[in-house]
């Protein structure tokens, strides 16, 4: 059988070898690399999206290798329901980077050929079953993304570069040794995630070790008080950068969560659900309220991150298939919406030059596609239904109801104060006297700003009228994340 | 009959989706969005008549008639199914009738309102893609497709107040409106998820059968009957929510005919109409409703009295006619709400219309400007006088019917404070209206001579310059005296100037046909739709009910009409033949009368909760993230560098030193290893 | 009669004076010196362990095991010598000293 995942996975990175080898001032070809092979992945991505057995729960398209079987590791991929969506959204959001790159002058080589390797990464993540292998692509994602911002970003990359490596880097030592921890102290001895959700281990180390790797995946997600390095990375990264660290990056953390803690230590998770739904609650407040004051356009759309992602930890805190099902859901569209927004603000920012709110002010009438798409893409940050936001957010809250009342209604709270800061912001930016200092400015006009804002804006408003597209596949599995065979059986 | 209802829609995306990806030349945007209107207006004629031949069908054999679902599932997750689909029933059938023809007749008036705009196709994409919203909210066969579209006409309508957007009043108040509407959708939300958890289903027939069976009921259904009716709050602007409203006026008129008048805002009576089985089981959120109603009409028809701005005048009668709405769904008369909000229609969107004439034919809002326009807008003043009696409740116009139908329904709940608030309500209602027309129609010309100059850059449709509403709420007042301080020097110079140097007001000129002939349409239902719900005769309410309603009570027709009389006559008094002095009234109660200019200072409160209570809060929150949790991370880093620091003295570069410590550390370990051991 | 003890005693005093001579001699081929006679001590216990071991069947004299690591020591140290002494050469080229507290460059 044709190794169609090894293949999505590897398939960029051999682009990336291949730029490597091609001289320095061949920049066209350069681009051409990059947009073939990221858009080979998402052809190939695509193909699985087709490929893939709705009613199966278990992975699909499973490789497997022996590596180091000493240790129990071996060379383990396949893709279920909970990884499918993000394999297709990772590939598409690179593709899309990659195209929105294109007038990238500074180093194109490098800078291409680490995106792509940025993208197995993140891709290994998503299809490992394995749990080391897990955590070696885990950690490869980290070092393109280092360069990417350290050398392509703002004016303070440095500071945001090391503080997003070092944060990520401490949340993954803790990880590792959670991983360990399972690995020694379960009954299976081996990394196997499929054989680890179904071990017996003492309920204590259980405790012990969820919480080391909850406190990784919550680092990346990222859940209130760990968010700091997320706005300073943003605000940093180049705008193809921002969108895969908002659309891609960000979901690792949810997609850990779903795998590792719900997956295989779900009555862990159950003693705590209080504590941690209290997390998602304050992070969902707090990054409403601390982005209704943002200055930057930016560190607001980063902020409204932290925001949006804490739906998803109380989809996972509450534990019901339907709250599983829509923090899935939740973590998807916000990839496709705070990805359309990065690209807008990039956009926008291209333009003007800045991006403090009070000095823009008018600019709908000089960009009108550009107002219209960010219009569409506020609205379904906000929630808005027909938009792919409304879906994961009423899903979430449907599903947690009936296990945290009290935190599911504090935290539809969050959706007003979303629609307060997207539309004043909306307002600032964009509404009002035209200000004569953008008299000059023209609207997005090229094909490769275009092409990726209209792509998405049109995927957003496909899932929120659709969105049977993306449950289908995510009902296959995360649902029943939690209803597997628990600790607790193997006691 | 499914089909008929799927067709009625979807018509409107069709044109949305027409007018959105092939651009076609403005004027055509227009026809293909009035094309599907009527399309939709037909279905639903053709949906209505099948409905009443059910009904009938369904009254002679003694049986309730069953209403007509197609139902498509739409996702599933978890253990929940989603669907969507339409339902109609005889309620549905009368909210399809009011929504089609006021959304054909106000999208043919602008056509000639909005000409020359440069958004004209935005403006009717925006059209179609609220009346598909709200063609979708009465439709809904549940909760979940309420909401949907209950938010989607919030949106249509942030879009539409806003469709100005370079006015910054324009913008803030669609935000405002969003907002403070959203707010309201908290508490339907939370019903609507309350009602989940407990009964498992979002279909208002199941959550009724939950109801009988006894499944659902108590303190449980009465919380989310309750908080079902914030949503409901929200979107009909009832107090405590009713701020945005006035504000929403900044769209363009027919927007405000159409959603701000007849259709949109009506959507909360309309939910608390479909849900009403539910909240009949739930007497306390019953209450509720009839409560804030009854408060509503009165509170916001106190404001009507003072505003200066014509617009806003129908703005606080609109609040003040659903509160009426609403007081009629809560002391438990369904079809007195319903068949008010019937009536209103008709004549509020006439009004709004009659009112965007005006603006439109005299580049003037503010009533203390305008005047004498009788003669040069003759057929505007008489629809505006036509609308403006059925509001006061004229027999035997439309909206005295309507009106009565509901004060009888409060009398025989026996609820004496409500009744009283209702009959003030009705006596301040026909005050003000007949204030606003005579202050429009009759008299002379006080404003400008001639329209200000609009600035370069702006809608090419004639507007007035902006009301000196603030940014923010601030207390800049927006209603002025009783004809009192607020009439200006300059509008009565321009008047006798107006007096001797020509005709007063020379510019004002009567709409075009296509403005006018809707106009003329929609005085017909505002005179006689008022004889589909005669007390005795009520086919209205046989229809909605299939059984008949009460009869009248003698004491509440005569005291509502001698009330609405009196309204009439001091206002004619005061403003007509200017026997009271204006002046007068508002020095003798001026502490009432700056209260209602402020707005009782809601209006500011709200502002200084969110501009300063929230924004306060979340500087404080950036300051605590930056320096405290962002501080404590960088603290760690800080620290850690000390480390470095510190045991950085040790590297000496000696390399003695180090040879040293390296003999230093195998004596540790060599004493440690022979310790071990040698237990 | 000389036994173990006095192997390892002798072997003890010079390993004490190569230490002594290793951490506080300023001439770097002095510490060479020293260092090599720490080795040599080693090689003193592991050849007096050898011969104080018993013997077994295989092996009449006892284990020989000290006495290759003596021979290897033996070898590694000249090795080591070689190229201590290069470096040391090659120090004193770029810097005309061989005195140990003037080669800091590790110093932080």
């Amino acid at each position: 059988m044709f190794p169609l995942l090894s293949a999505i996975i590897f398939l960029p990175v051999l682009g990336a070898v291949l730029i490597a080898l091609t001289p320095r001032a061949r920049v066209t070809l350069i681009r051409a690399l990059a947009f073939v092979f990221s858009g080979a992945a998402l052809a190939l991505a695509l193909a699985l999206f087709a490929g893939f057995s709705r009613n199966v729960a278990t992975p699909q398209y499973v490789e497997r290798a022996a590596w180091i079987p000493q240790l129990g590791i071996s060379y383990f991929l396949g893709v279920d329901g909970l990884s499918l969506p993000f394999i297709v959204l990772t590939a598409m959001l690179t593709f899309l980077a990659v195209i929105a790159s294109w007038h990238i002058e500074l180093r194109p080589k490098e800078y291409f050929a680490l995106m792509l390797v940025l993208e197995t990464g993140v891709l290994g993540v998503f299809s490992s079953l394995d749990f080391l292998l897990f955590f070696l692509f885990w950690e490869v994602e980290l070092i393109p993304m280092y360069l990417l911002i350290g050398t392509w970003g703002g004016p303070r990359r440095e500071y945001a570069a090391i503080k997003f490596v070092i944060y990520t880097l401490a949340g993954s030592a803790l990880m590792l040794v959670g991983i360990l921890t399972l690995y020694f102290f379960g009954s299976a001895h081996t990394f196997d995630m499929l054989a680890l959700r179904q071990q017996g281990i003492d309920p204590v180390v259980a405790t012990f070790a969820f919480f080391l790797v909850f406190f990784g995946f919550a680092v990346k997600l990222p859940s209130f008080p760990f968010h700091t390095w997320l706005p300073d990375a943003h605000v940093e990264a180049p705008t193809a950068v921002s969108v895969l660290l908002a659309g891609v990056l960000l979901k690792m953390g949810g997609y850990g969560m779903l795998r590792v803690n719900v997956g295989m230590m779900p009555d862990v998770l159950a003693a705590n659900a209080p504590f941690i739904g209290a997390l998602a609650v304050v992070s969902i407040l707090y990054g409403a309220a601390v982005s209704t004051v943002q200055h930057d356009l930016k560190s607001l759309v980063a902020y409204s991150s932290v925001s949006h992602m804490g739906y998803v930890l109380l989809g996972i805190a509450a534990l019901t298939p339907g709250s599983l099902g829509g923090a899935a859901v939740q973590m998807f569209t916000h990839g496709l919406i705070t990805g359309l927004l990065f690209l807008l603000v990039g956009v926008v920012y291209e333009r003007t030059h800045t991006r403090i709110i009070a000095s823009m002010g008018g600019l709908a009438p000089r960009m009108p596609l550009i107002a219209t798409i960010f219009v569409i893409a506020g609205l379904a940050s906000l929630g808005l239904p027909a938009t792919a936001g409304f879906i994961g957010e009423f899903a979430v809250f449907v599903g947690a109801y009936p296990s945290l009342p009290w935190l599911t209604i504090v935290a539809i709270f969050g959706v007003v104060a979303t629609a307060g800061y997207i539309l004043w912001m909306l307002q600032r930016v964009f509404f009002g006297p035209p200000n004569p200092r953008w008299a000059a400015l023209t609207d997005a006009n090229r094909w490769f700003e275009v092409a990726p804002l209209v792509t998405l804006a049109a995927l957003v408003l496909v899932v929120g009228i659709v969105p049977s597209l993306l449950t289908d596949i995510i009902q296959a599995s995360v649902p029943g994340l939690a209803s597997s065979p628990l600790l607790t059986a193997a006691r | 009959m499914p089909s008929t209802l799927w067709l009625i829609l979807l018509l409107p995306v069709v044109s949305l989706a027409l007018i959105t990806l092939l651009r076609p030349a403005p004027r055509w945007s227009g026809r293909l969005t009035i094309l599907a209107i009527g399309g939709s207006f037909v279905f639903s004629v053709v949906a209505f008549f099948e409905m009443l031949t059910r009904q009938q069908a369904a009254v002679a054999a003694h049986q309730e008639v069953e209403p007509v679902v197609s139902m498509v599932p739409w996702f599933q997750l978890g253990k929940t199914s989603f669907e969507v689909g339409v339902l109609a029933d005889p309620l549905a059938a009368i909210m399809l009738l009011v929504v089609t023809t006021v959304s054909l007749l106000v999208q043919v008036y602008s056509q000639g309102y909005m000409a020359g705009d440069p958004g004209y196709r935005r403006y009717f994409a925006f059209m179609s893609l609220f009346t598909f919203s709200m063609l979708g909210l009465v439709l809904a066969p549940n909760f979940l497709q309420m909401f949907i579209f209950w938010e989607l006409v919030g949106v249509s309508s942030y879009l539409l107040i806003g469709f100005w957007y370079h006015k910054p009043e324009a913008a803030y108040a669609a935000k405002k409106a969003f907002i403070t509407t959203r707010l309201g959708d908290l508490g339907f939300l939370v019903g609507i998820l309350m009602l989940y958890a407990y009964t498992g289903t979002f279909d208002f027939h199941q959550l009724q059968a939950a109801v009988k069976v006894g499944a659902l009921g108590g303190a449980v259904l009465s919380t989310a009957m309750v908080l079902v009716f914030m949503g409901a709050v929200g979107k009909s602007a009832q107090f405590p929510l009713h701020v945005w409203l006035p504000d929403a006026m900044e769209g363009p008129t027919p927007v405000s005919a159409l959603i701000h008048a007849a259709t949109m805002v009506a959507a909360g009576v309309y939910l608390v109409a479909r849900a009403f089985p539910l909240f009949q089981a739930a007497p306390t959120a019953l209450m509720v409703v009839a409560v804030v109603g009854g408060f509503t009409a009165f509170f916001a028809a106190t404001m009507g009295l003072v505003m200066s701005d014509i617009k806003r005048v129908l703005a606080y009668s609109t609040v003040s006619q659903l509160g009426y709405m609403m007081l009629g769904l809560g002391v438990g008369a369904l079809s007195a709400g319903m068949f008010h909000l019937f009536t209103h229609a008709f004549f509020k969107a006439l009004l709004f219309l009659a009112a965007g004439s005006v603006i439109h034919g005299a580049m003037e809002q503010d009533l203390f400007k305008l005047g004498g326009l009788r003669r040069h807008m003759p057929w505007t003043a008489l629809t505006f006088a036509i609308g403006g009696l059925s509001l006061a409740g004229v027999p035997p116009l439309a909206g005295f019917w309507s009106k009565d139908e509901v004060l009888t329904a409060v009398y025989h709940s026996g609820n004496g404070l409500l009744l009283a608030l209702g009959l003030l309500t009705a006596f301040m209602t026909a005050f003000y209206i007949t204030r606003a027309w005579l202050l429009a129609f009759a008299g002379e010309w006080r404003g400008a001579a001639a329209a200000p100059p609009l600035p370069p850059g702006y809608a090419l449709t004639p507007r007035p310059s902006p009301t000196g509403y603030a940014l923010t709420p601030g207390p800049t007042p927006t209603g002025r005296g009783v004809g009192g301080e607020g009439v200006p020097a300059a509008g009565s110079e321009a008047g006798h100037g107006g007096s001797h140097g020509g005709s007063p007001g020379a510019h004002a000129h009567e709409s075009p046909a296509v403005m006018v002939v809707p106009l003329l349409i929609l005085a017909v239902p505002s005179v006689v739709a008022g004889f589909l719900g005669l007390p005795g005769a009520n086919w209205f309410g046989s229809f909605l009910h299939g059984e008949e309603e009460s009869a009248a009570e003698g004491i509440v027709i005569a005291s509502s009409v001698v009330l609405a009389g009196l309204g009439i006559l001091l206002g004619y008094l005061t403003y007509g033949a200017r026997a009271i002095s204006a002046e007068g009234l508002t020095a003798a109660f001026r502490p009432i009368h700056a209260l209602l200019v402020n707005k009782y200072g809601l209006d500011d409160l709200y502002g200084w909760l969110v501009n300063r209570l929230y924004v306060g809060i979340s500087l404080a929150l950036a300051w605590f993230d930056q320096r405290i949790v962002d501080g404590l991370v960088n603290l760690v880093a800080w620290l850690a560098a000390q480390v470095g620091r510190g045991v950085t003295r040790t590297a000496t570069g000696q390399l003695p030193n180090y040879a040293l410590a390296v003999f230093a550390g195998v004596v540790v370990i060599a004493n440690v290893v022979a310790v071990v051991a040698g237990r | 009669m000389i036994t173990l003890q006095h192997f390892l005693v002798l072997s003890a005093v010079i390993f004490s004076i190569g230490l002594y001579g290793a951490l506080a001699k300023r001439n770097v081929v002095a510490v060479l010196m020293c260092i090599e006679l720490m080795f040599n001590a080693v090689n003193i216990t592991l050849v007096a362990f050898a011969r104080y071991l018993p013997a077994t069947a295989g092996n009449p004299y006892g284990p020989l095991t000290g006495q290759v690591f003596a021979l290897f020591i033996i070898a590694v140290a000249a090795a080591e010598a070689a190229v201590a002494l290069a470096i040391i050469l090659a120090v004193y080229r770029t810097r005309r000293s061989v005195n140990v507290e003037d080669v800091n460059l590790l110093q932080s």
